[in-house]
């Protein structure tokens, strides 16, 4: 059994989308973190959720990562330990400096809620080590601020270093204008820390883990984590 | 305790107020800006060369800070808080 | 600097007038008091008295509506209704307007409209799981009637109260299953915004807005008061204050993500046990909330309005008691316990704090500055407020019945380019644009999202869901006030039918001019009295919603429009039937009751249709004719054949008859159909576009066609194979000759796109 903490921000608002999946879904216990508190509670995996953390006033997730809570996932970050950032959690950590770069307003300067697809472009994390190198995720988007801008230094260390996990693609994987929702630099829908444990994604596994829903691919991805945590 | 002071003296004092502007860095696409520009443009307001567009805070500071401290604790936090390096810069005026 | 000293104003006639009492009225308050009244007692009067919150034109006329059954536990005259939904949970709803805010400014009008609709739910325990909206606005598109000028106000009010639901309901984290949007001439310098919410609770942990427990403290939560929207206050401004800031925003503004703070500690403050009642602080806030849930609970509330919390300064009486600041909860605690609430608020870091008392006589007393400035009766204000039976006129539409003798209809020939017309036509085209703008999927169970014919919602736990529906076609109800209120009873049903929900119950809000004007209060009267028939025939008693008069400017009032919310349980959610098509090689058939009607009868009512506003270009006749007893098996039926998986989809026709309704069932996965439709000798427009109610077009495997048939037939209905899905075309013949054919493709672009090019085109 892995257990995965999954914190509480004021304005957290997949906080309780994300303890279903891991528990009901992927099956594994999960507990809440609360952001007052630098307490991980012995977790094996963090996961920052989806959602408005202080409202996303000022910037999104700049007030949330002064948060005691997330002083320990540094830490824990730092020591190897599995981070998973969604949406507005990815936003976190960007502001956090766990992950590099930014999201800005999206090119559409709309929120936009949709299904879209992501091509897996490295096998070589522990959130995708179960996936193959091509294989396109269905799993939706729900966000305003998704447009990843990092400099060319960064992105160019990213692409070397393969550290582009998740692309924006087409149904079949092709890489398209109309396939990026949001404008994101280079199609990025998700990325990975240096030492590849810490991942940030927009688009949410916690909405596509069961098929009633519409996909079942995210999933996959706490089920990786669950068999990264086995192999270790 | 300056303050106390100062109130102690008759004197009214004065909360300083700063200004801080944040915005996206000039390398950095700023879509909104770009938005505003092309419907001024559509409106016929022809004159306008570009737009970018911002934050602005006002800042009230405690009671009898002075300037020189008023500065530093505004400038540090337009640059931990106000502004991510990323994609964007600051300017920051102090009003007296 | 200077403090505000109060100095009474004389109330005066004007004054009177201001606060829109009428003379009758203010004798009313004199004969209640016994005295004349403070000026502040005179501001609670006149905002509890107002038709918003009285409901004083329209009482008389709602006591018709049917409210009960067995699974309503909570009927009219709460925050919101409660049905029971089996399995030990409940679900509150209920639908409410937010026009006027939204046409002032239709950003934050629009927002405030949604917290507060919200806040009705979750005040009465329930978490918030879906919401829908209702909207109406002027034209889009440049016509001979709206010009550029009038073109370009209804975009950015479209953009506005589009972006506020969104901004509002995002960041609160509920999701948004779309509803409905239509445009017309009529709400040009109308907009209605209406806006729905539906909430989960357990049966046991329902709560009331009750007070109850003499000397229970009485606490204020949430957002500080400020002067928002505080009514018809340019008055007395002058008179009973001093001091220089006097800018009082009319304009309340929202903040989802104080109201999400809110939501997390109310549900965790009840259930410490220590909380008796509670209730919203929303139109006339904390009058309103104070003088209701004393007389609900047949005891007084007594208030100090000095630890009322404040965002602005030298707030006095009249403005406190007044303001709409949004976010903002009064509850009753139980004695001893107030600090089990307070430290739930503590975390999340709200202001909780205790500012009155629960008191023997049933009054609303109201303290400042220890002063005594507002004692009055509660039920003066709630039960006892003036009810009108306001003179009635018959509504008679001011348009042809007959089709025009300059309309012209084709009769043969290709449609495919008319079909094309209506797809991308404002009423009947993609609302994509709008609801992409929506969260639809936080909660993790929308099972079908914006864009089908009822929204679906699982329920965690279960293996249960609900479906719900809002409905209305103003133009309809404009041409037959009380046949277009039971068309959209039954199309709200019949949607909530199609996705396999069986309705139970509704709401509604009803969107009418100047009730002082007979033919309005006709219409009005006429829609009560169709809603009542059609809820009763089809099993869905009304339990709560919201009336919306004087929806007027210029002296030109909108549309009747009686939106209608209809919500649905659905006992096994794998058996929830989509609308669209799912893959070539499936029968069509179309569900319907026995038509009947020659051509000329059915040309009077095919004035009422989407293909005579935006083909023909004009208005005339009726709206379709409707059979509540015939409907009622159909939807019976329908339920039927789903539960025993004989059906693959089921989309109801409505706006753009049945060839709209096809195409749209080919959409989603590109999937073709062909079809032959039998003209009977009638003009082929009619067989084709015209909008005959209680119709579901079906699609099955061909192996369960003739028993469908055969249990359509056994309850008196027809079930006629018509055509079969194939792939990536559309095909209808009529009486053996191509009427429509077209790719799927270049169809769905007409329509997909058509919404965003009127706006930004």
């Amino acid at each position: 059994m892995m257990r995965f903490g999954v914190i509480i921000f004021p304005g957290s608002n997949c906080d309780q989308d994300c303890h279903y999946a891991i528990e009901s879904r992927a099956g594994q216990p999960a507990v809440m973190l609360w952001h007052e508190s630098e307490d991980l509670q012995g977790c094996d995996a963090v996961v920052v959720p989806g959602g408005f953390a202080y409202g996303d006033y000022l910037r999104t997730g700049a007030i949330a990562k002064f948060a005691p809570i997330m002083q320990s996932v540094k830490r824990f970050a730092q020591t190897g330990g599995m981070v998973l950032g969604i949406c507005n959690g990815f936003q976190i950590l960007c502001e956090a400096g766990l992950l590099p770069g930014a999201l800005m307003r999206n090119a559409g300067l709309k929120y936009v809620c949709k299904q879209v697809y992501i091509r897996t472009e490295t096998t070589d994390t522990p959130f995708t080590h179960s996936l193959h190198r091509g294989e396109v995720l269905q799993v939706p988007i729900g966000h305003m601020d998704g447009n990843y801008f990092c400099d060319e230094p960064t992105l160019a260390s990213l692409q070397k270093e393969e550290r582009v996990v998740f692309r924006y693609s087409s149904p079949g994987g092709e890489r398209t204008p109309e396939a990026n929702p949001n404008g994101s630099l280079d199609d990025i829908a998700g990325i990975c820390s240096p030492g590849r444990n810490v991942l940030g994604l927009m688009p949410h596994p916690d909405r596509s883990s069961e098929s009633m829903l519409g996909s079942a691919d995210g999933l996959k991805i706490f089920q990786a984590m669950v068999g990264a945590l086995v192999r270790k | 305790m300056t303050s106390k002071h100062l109130e102690v003296n008759g004197y009214n004092p004065i909360n300083m107020k700063a200004h801080v502007f944040v915005s996206l860095k000039k390398t950095v696409l700023d879509p909104q800006g770009k938005t505003i520009h092309s419907a001024l443009k559509k409106m016929g307001y022809q004159d306008i060369a570009d737009v970018r567009q911002g934050k602005f805070f006002e800042v009230t500071l405690r009671e009898g800070l002075d300037k020189t401290a008023a500065n530093a604790e505004v400038e540090r936090i337009a640059r931990e808080v106000l502004t991510n390096p990323v994609i964007e810069e600051f300017q920051y005026r102090i009003q007296d | 600097m200077s403090t505000a000293t109060r100095i009474e104003p004389t109330i005066t006639p004007e004054i009177i007038a201001e606060h829109g009492l009428t003379p009758g009225e203010y004798r009313k308050i004199l004969d209640t008091l016994g005295r004349t009244p403070t000026i502040t007692e005179l501001g609670i009067y006149s905002v509890m008295w107002s038709e918003h919150c009285s409901y004083k034109s329209s009482k008389v006329h709602l006591k018709r509506l049917p409210t009960r059954s067995k699974l309503v536990l909570q009927g009219p005259g709460e925050n919101a209704g409660i049905i029971d939904i089996g399995d030990g949970w409940a679900c509150a709803f209920k639908i409410e307007s937010h026009n006027h805010p939204s046409f002032i400014e239709p950003f934050q009008g629009a927002a405030t409209g949604v917290g507060g609709i919200l806040r009705d739910i979750f005040t009465m325990g329930a978490r918030p799981l879906a919401v829908m909206d209702s909207l109406r606005f002027g034209p889009i598109t440049k016509s001979k009637d709206s010009g550029q000028a009038t073109v370009h106000r209804n975009h950015s009010i479209v953009e506005g109260v589009v972006s506020g639901i969104a901004g509002y309901g995002n960041c609160f984290g509920v999701p948004n299953l779309g509803g409905e949007t239509k445009f017309e001439d009529s709400y040009s310098q109308n907009p209605l915004v209406n806006a729905f919410a539906l909430g989960l609770m357990r049966k046991e942990d329902i709560f009331y807005a009750k007070a109850a427990g003499v000397g229970n403290p009485v606490i204020y939560v949430g957002a500080k008061t400020g002067r928002d929207g505080i009514h018809g206050a340019t008055m007395a401004s002058e008179e009973f204050k001093e001091g220089s800031e006097q800018k009082r925003p009319n304009v309340q503004v929202g903040d989802p993500f104080l109201e999400k703070l809110l939501l997390e500690a109310c549900l965790e403050a009840m259930q410490t046990g220590a909380i008796v009642g509670i209730q919203d602080m929303g139109a006339a806030g904390l009058t309103c909330s104070t003088c209701e849930m004393g007389a609900r609970g047949g005891v007084g509330i007594r208030i100090e309005l000095d630890r009322v919390p404040q965002r602005e300064t030298g707030m006095n009486a009249y403005e406190i008691m007044l303001s709409e600041s949004q976010e903002r909860m009064l509850l009753v605690a139980e004695k001893g316990r107030e600090h089990e609430v307070f430290r739930v608020f503590e975390k999340w870091g709200l202001d909780a704090v205790t500012v009155g008392v629960v008191i023997a006589e049933p009054r609303l007393r109201v303290f400042e500055h220890g002063q005594l400035v507002a004692d009055i009766p509660n039920t003066s204000l709630t039960d006892d407020a003036p009810l009108y039976h306001r003179p009635l006129a018959a509504w008679t539409p001011p348009v042809p019945r007959e089709m025009p003798a300059t309309v012209t209809l084709k009769r043969r020939g290709d449609f495919t380019a008319e079909l094309k017309q209506l797809l991308a036509s404002p009423n009947i085209c993609s609302k994509r644009w709008i609801f992409e703008q929506y969260e639809s999927m936080v909660q993790t169970n929308t099972v079908e999202g914006p864009g089908a014919d009822a929204g679906v919602m699982r329920i965690k736990g279960t293996r249960r869901g609900l479906a719900m529906s809002l409905d209305c076609n103003g133009r309809w109800c404009y041409l037959d006030p009380k046949l277009g209120a039971m068309h959209a009873v039954a199309e709200a049903a019949r949607n909530v039918v199609c996705a396999g929900g069986r309705p139970v119950a509704a709401t509604n809000c009803l969107n009418f001019g100047n009730p002082e004007k007979p033919p309005i209060m006709g219409q009005f009267s006429a829609t009560v009295d169709g809603l009542a028939e059609a809820c009763t025939a089809l099993g869905t008693p009304i339990t709560g919603g919201n009336v919306s008069l004087y929806n007027e400017t210029l002296g030109e009032g909108i549309y009747p429009t009686p939106v209608v919310g209809v919500v649905g349980i659905i006992d096994d959610i794998d058996k929830v039937t989509r609308f669209h098509f799912a893959a070539p090689g499936r029968d069509i058939l179309v569900l319907r009751t026995a038509c009947s009607g020659d051509e000329a009868e059915r040309l009077v009512r095919f004035g009422s249709s989407e293909y005579a506003k935006e083909v023909l270009g004009t208005l005339w006749g009726l709206p379709p004719a409707l059979d509540l007893a015939a409907e009622a098996d159909l939807q019976k039926t329908l339920l039927g054949l789903i539960s025993q998986g004989l059906i693959e989809s089921a989309h109801d026709c409505s706006e753009g008859g049945l060839a709209v309704a096809l195409a749209e069932g080919c959409f989603v996965k590109g999937v073709g159909a062909r079809v032959e439709v039998k003209s009977h000798g009638m003009a082929a427009e009619l067989g084709l576009f015209a909008e005959t109610a209680s119709r579901v077009i079906l699609s099955c495997d061909p192996k369960n066609t003739t028993r469908i048939q055969e249990l359509a037939v056994q309850s008196g209905l027809r079930a006629d194979r018509f055509g079969a899905t194939i792939q990536e075309r559309l095909e209808i013949l009529v009486d053996g000759a191509t009427a429509v054919s077209a790719a799927v493709s270049e169809l769905k672009a007409a329509w997909a796109g058509a919404l965003e090019n009127a706006l930004h085109g």
